[in-house]
């Protein structure tokens, strides 16, 4: 371990021409930690996310990441083919949308073992059994591995999504939403699984929900955005407990209780 | 150089001939990079082999002697057609014979003898995109290109050997060229990707309707994708050739009645015959 941040964002701002996709976000983000981003919708969180996967380029600040080296770099700085490079073996995207994230007529081997391809293996069997192995670890029966995405349900295909990612063992992963349309009973297994990996893999995790319970089961650190800004950070027991911000406190209590 | 009157040499007028090169120029600097190119309207339907035209018409000289096949075969009516139109429009003298000929515009085949240096190969494409059926995105297919990110085409043959137990590809089987670009080598068989690698031959491929022009200089190395635990294997043939008795060659199953009977034939016809006219015989020569 060491004390030099992962992931360290400075003053990230993004507008969408007279309206602020997020304005002056900061923050540091270290190995095995999980900070999760709440807010109603439209408050920039996906914009944030997309920001720092270099899928957008903002149009202040800046996002540093420290390489396995141990180099900390400005991802602005890197080259696209190296931009790519980090985020099919570095990082992972896990869509709010598993369409969006997975290849549907590809076989569900085919797309956990992709990223493998992707950065020159060439061996079948062994593209195979990665991938079998990762489809055992986020509890798909690896017999479904020559089926398409298609006949999956969606929480086997969330999990694909994350079998997908975490192949190549990446150490920072973004997840968008990724419980939003599952039924509450799939939605804590998956929720279960992300956390045994987390502790497993040591994953750093940015998480983006409009979800308290989830951003209370799994994040250690909050950050609450409104309009794009951020409004109130802290520990995820203090933020959701000892609300500072009114608008937290609203969010907090709008919480309905089964 | 006596072409049909009011047509310039080769039908093409002088200013789209040298657009034509200039791009055939480029795409021979980079092997298997494709070249877009303005595409001219042609005398004769896309997907008729159009681009393969535009690229023969602007490496013709009158010295040329042109040699044109569809399939293996020269006696077509698209390769028939072809022959003609070079013929009246620019004058110069065709044959059949691969070993004479200086250009040879093929559409699904490389003839079964060897090239010779000089010669040049010019293949009709249909695609010449080999990432298309994967990724839909021109935009993204090239910026694949530019970063040679060629996973994506390893996953094509993955979903092939997971669906079929081998790779099932069997034509449109995708190369690399000279370690770098990923090139369709249009739809040849598989059987002929051997024939690309190391060719003396310049081995140039026109698409008409989706303007590209991509190149493989002589004695380039190009390689079929494949996995270390799947090589790549070109097609292999039970029997020999029925009328030349030819073994190791790309075989047409002709069908002779209709009660079932068949036999399998060259499909390259010139090959066929200088065979059959140096004394080899297949089993059902004469029948």
């Amino acid at each position: 371990m060491t004390n030099v941040p992962l992931l360290s964002v400075e003053g990230l701002t993004m507008r969408y021409g007279t309206r602020t996709g997020c304005a002056d976000v900061s923050f540091d983000l270290h190995d095995g930690e999980v900070l999760a981003v709440v807010g109603e919708s439209g408050s920039g969180k996906t914009t944030l996310l997309r920001l720092l996967a270099q899928e957008l380029a903002p149009d202040a600040g800046r996002v540093r990441y420290r390489m396995r080296d141990g180099g900390v770099r400005d991802l602005a700085t890197l080259d696209e083919a190296a931009q790519r490079l980090l985020a099919r073996t570095e990082w992972g995207y896990i869509r709010q949308d598993a369409t969006d994230g997975l290849r549907m007529s590809v076989s569900a081997g085919g797309n956990a073992g992709e990223r493998l391809m992707a950065i020159g293996m060439r061996h079948y069997g062994q593209i195979r059994g990665a991938a079998s192995d990762w489809l055992r670890r986020v509890e798909i029966d690896p017999a479904r591995i020559d089926e398409t995405p298609q006949s999956f349900s969606g929480g086997m295909r969330q999990r694909l999504q994350i079998a997908r990612n975490l192949i190549t063992e990446p150490r920072l992963v973004l997840m968008d939403e990724p419980t939003s349309g599952l039924d509450v009973s799939v939605q804590a297994r998956l929720l279960d699984l992300v956390r045994g990996l987390v502790t497993e893999l040591g994953l750093a995790i940015v998480i983006v929900t409009h979800d308290l319970a989830v951003a209370r089961l799994l994040s250690h650190r909050m950050m609450v955005m409104r309009r794009g800004c951020v409004i109130e950070t802290g520990l995820t027991d203090r933020v959701l407990d000892d609300p500072e911000a009114p608008y937290t406190q609203l969010l907090v209590s709008s919480v309905l209780a089964a | 150089m006596t072409g049909a009157i009011g047509y310039n040499f080769a039908y093409l007028d002088e200013q789209t001939k040298r657009m034509i090169r200039r791009a055939i120029l480029k795409a021979i600097a980079i092997p298997g990079y494709q070249v877009p190119f303005a595409s001219r309207e042609m005398p004769m339907p896309y997907g008729w082999g159009t681009g393969g035209v535009q690229v023969t018409a602007a490496v013709l000289g009158p010295r040329d002697v042109l040699k044109v096949i569809d399939q293996g075969a020269d006696d077509t009516t698209n390769a028939v057609s072809i022959r003609a139109f070079f013929r009246n429009t620019a004058g110069i003298a065709t044959t059949t014979r691969t070993s004479e000929a200086t250009v040879i515009q093929t559409r699904h085949r490389i003839p079964e003898g060897r090239l010779h240096e000089g010669q040049i190969l010019v293949f009709q494409v249909p695609i010449p995109e080999p990432l298309r059926f994967l990724e839909p995105r021109e935009t993204e297919t090239r910026r694949l290109h530019a970063l040679a990110e060629y996973g994506l085409m390893q996953v094509k043959l993955y979903e092939d050997i997971s669906r079929h137990g081998h790779i099932a590809t069997t034509y449109a089987y995708p190369v690399a060229v000279e370690g770098r670009y990923v090139m369709d080598p249009s739809p040849t068989p598989k059987f002929d990707n051997p024939k690309m690698d190391n060719s003396p031959a310049l081995q140039l491929f026109g698409a008409g309707r989706e303007r590209r022009i991509y190149a493989v200089p002589p004695y380039t190395n190009v390689r079929s994708l494949d996995f270390e635990d799947h090589p790549f294997r070109a097609q292999e043939f039970a029997e020999p050739c029925a009328l030349c008795g030819a073994i190791g060659v790309y075989l047409d199953e002709v069908v002779m009645d209709d009660r079932g009977r068949r036999m399998f034939v060259c499909s390259d016809t010139d090959h066929c015959e200088t065979r059959r006219a140096a004394g080899h015989r297949g089993g059902a020569f004469g029948l």
